[in-house]
């Protein structure tokens, strides 16, 4: 089931913390729609993919035409965001262990960069265009090992890239949508128009119930 | 980190493994197998349910060179079961690194009145339930996922359902109650009060709610989502079954598209015979494991 709605950003719901997405954008008043299908996310005002497993993500996009319709998205001009596995497969290169990816962003990414489990944490990260310091949730999340030229580092810990920017490609190492500070999905999302959250938080409940 | 940072670390961790599928295995190989249908994770343990069924006998945490080997051969999380109230377990398994720890009725009880209390370690745990008052007593001693306790071992998914609906009921039911009507409703449910009250509020468990037990075909994973599961585990269904590895595929693709009847029908056909499974209904009450625990 297609539900096309203007200016409504698609969060990728395969597998992994869509919710969490939604309801993110849903606090800044920005509608959005679960998209489980390549062809649901043409006509799009934004799309999010999601933190998750990035192997089981890409055993979706072998099952149906997801690189072609990301890669005609990206090719589009409208705003992409991917958190911890979204930000894998965005990638032009995974490591630890190598797999493919989406070639979206020019970035080398190593997945469980920082260890396992036992080695997630919650840290601030340093993010000066953005306005100093963002709370940041790490979850056996990836470290990005290289950026390409066309790339922005927006966001940096201990001197490392977390967030990123080429071009209309937005891409996290960690998890905003777990934290109330709505400042990488408006980087994001700035051109998206907002409406009221509450009209955005009705018509989100009633597609639930659908 | 304090409590509540590494609490919501934890419950981090089980919010990316929704819409997605966690699977049982006892090696290696079989994780390999799971890791490539796109299981979100696996589950390590000694035996599978169905087995301990038929054999009998104590079942314990998997041994730790099993686990070790597991780790090894997948990138995906790899979670483990310790025995209800078996701490050292659950502190070897920290000490190995496991990225949740399931203290499971499928193992024999190591504590009849005591679960672990899991705030304690730095690793998540999910615990069973059968219903709202036995979930947040585990959410009270720190479990940051819930999962139902249908009859492991069966392949019969009629107690995960009742599970859910249970739940699902009681949560409904608190969010119509006034304010007043709550420390009544607590004390019914031997249910700590402020996580009574967060229910009544959002009128949904403060930690993610997956289904298990009796999960062995894609339908199943795709009735308990319907009913609220935000994923599934899969037990003996996979690896007991004439087709684990197109089975695995099937379960996934149906815990994502469980809306879509011509995605199911995809993944229904695929498949040979399913694992031929145990009426639950059959069982005389000292065979359910599910009342293990309280």
């Amino acid at each position: 089931m297609v539900r096309k709605k203007p200016a409504s950003v698609a969060v990728l719901a395969l597998q992994g913390d869509f919710e969490a997405h939604r309801r993110a954008l849903a606090r800044m008043g920005i509608a959005s729609f679960e998209a489980r299908k390549p062809a649901e996310i043409d006509e799009a005002a934004g799309v999010i993919i999601p933190g998750g497993e990035s192997t089981t993500l890409w055993k979706f996009f072998e099952l149906a035409p997801w690189e072609e319709a990301l890669a005609r998205f990206a090719a589009s001009g409208r705003p992409m965001l991917g958190t911890c596995a979204g930000a894998i497969v965005l990638a032009r290169e995974v490591t630890n262990p190598a797999q493919k990816a989406l070639g979206l962003l020019d970035v080398s990414i190593e997945r469980n960069g920082y260890g396992r489990q036992a080695d997630s944490f919650i840290g601030a990260v340093d993010a000066p265009s953005l306005g100093g310091q963002i709370p940041a949730v790490f979850i056996r999340a990836p470290r990005i090992r290289a950026v390409g030229p066309r790339v922005n580092v927006l966001a940096t810990r201990e001197g490392e890239p977390v967030l990123v920017r080429q071009g209309n490609v937005v891409a996290a190492t960690f998890h905003p949508e777990l934290t109330p500070d709505e400042r990488v999905h408006r980087l994001a999302f700035e051109n998206v128009a907002a409406e009221s959250p509450a009209e955005v938080s009705r018509r989100s409940d009633e597609a639930m119930k659908r | 980190m304090n409590q509540e940072d590494s609490f919501r670390v934890k419950v981090g961790l089980a919010e990316m493994l929704k819409g997605g599928v966690i699977m049982d295995v006892v090696n290696a190989e079989q994780a390999k197998i799971a890791e490539a249908a796109g299981a979100a994770a696996v589950m390590a343990l000694e035996r599978v349910p169905a087995d301990i069924r038929r054999d009998g006998g104590v079942a314990r945490m998997s041994p730790v060179s099993k686990i070790r080997e597991i780790q090894a051969a997948v990138s995906i999380p790899v979670m483990a079961k310790c025995r209800i109230g078996h701490t050292a377990e659950a502190r070897i398994l920290e000490a190995l690194k496991v990225d949740f720890i399931d203290e499971s009725e499928v193992l024999t009880p190591a504590d009849e009145e005591n679960h672990v209390y899991k705030h304690d370690f730095r690793i998540p745990f999910v615990c069973g339930c059968r219903n709202l008052g036995e979930a947040l007593r585990r959410i009270g001693e720190g479990a940051a996922m819930i999962r139902t306790k249908g009859e492991a071992g069966t392949g019969d998914v009629v107690h995960a359902v009742k599970h859910l609906r249970e739940i699902g009921r009681e949560m409904r039911n608190l969010t119509l109650m006034g304010r007043d009507e709550r420390m009544r409703e607590a004390k019914r449910l031997g249910a700590p009060y402020e996580l009574v009250v967060a229910v009544a509020e959002t009128g949904k468990l403060p930690v993610p709610n997956f289904a298990a037990g009796g999960i062995a075909t894609p339908a199943d994973a795709a009735l308990c989502m319907s009913l609220g599961a935000e994923a599934i585990f899969v037990g003996s269904g996979i690896f007991k079954s004439d087709d684990p590895e197109a089975r695995a595929r099937a379960i996934v693709k149906a815990a994502t598209h469980w809306r879509d009847a011509d995605a199911l029908v995809e993944a229904e056909e695929s498949l040979g015979v399913g694992m031929k499974g145990i009426d639950a209904a059959s069982l005389p009450e000292e065979a359910q494991l599910q009342t293990r625990g309280w």
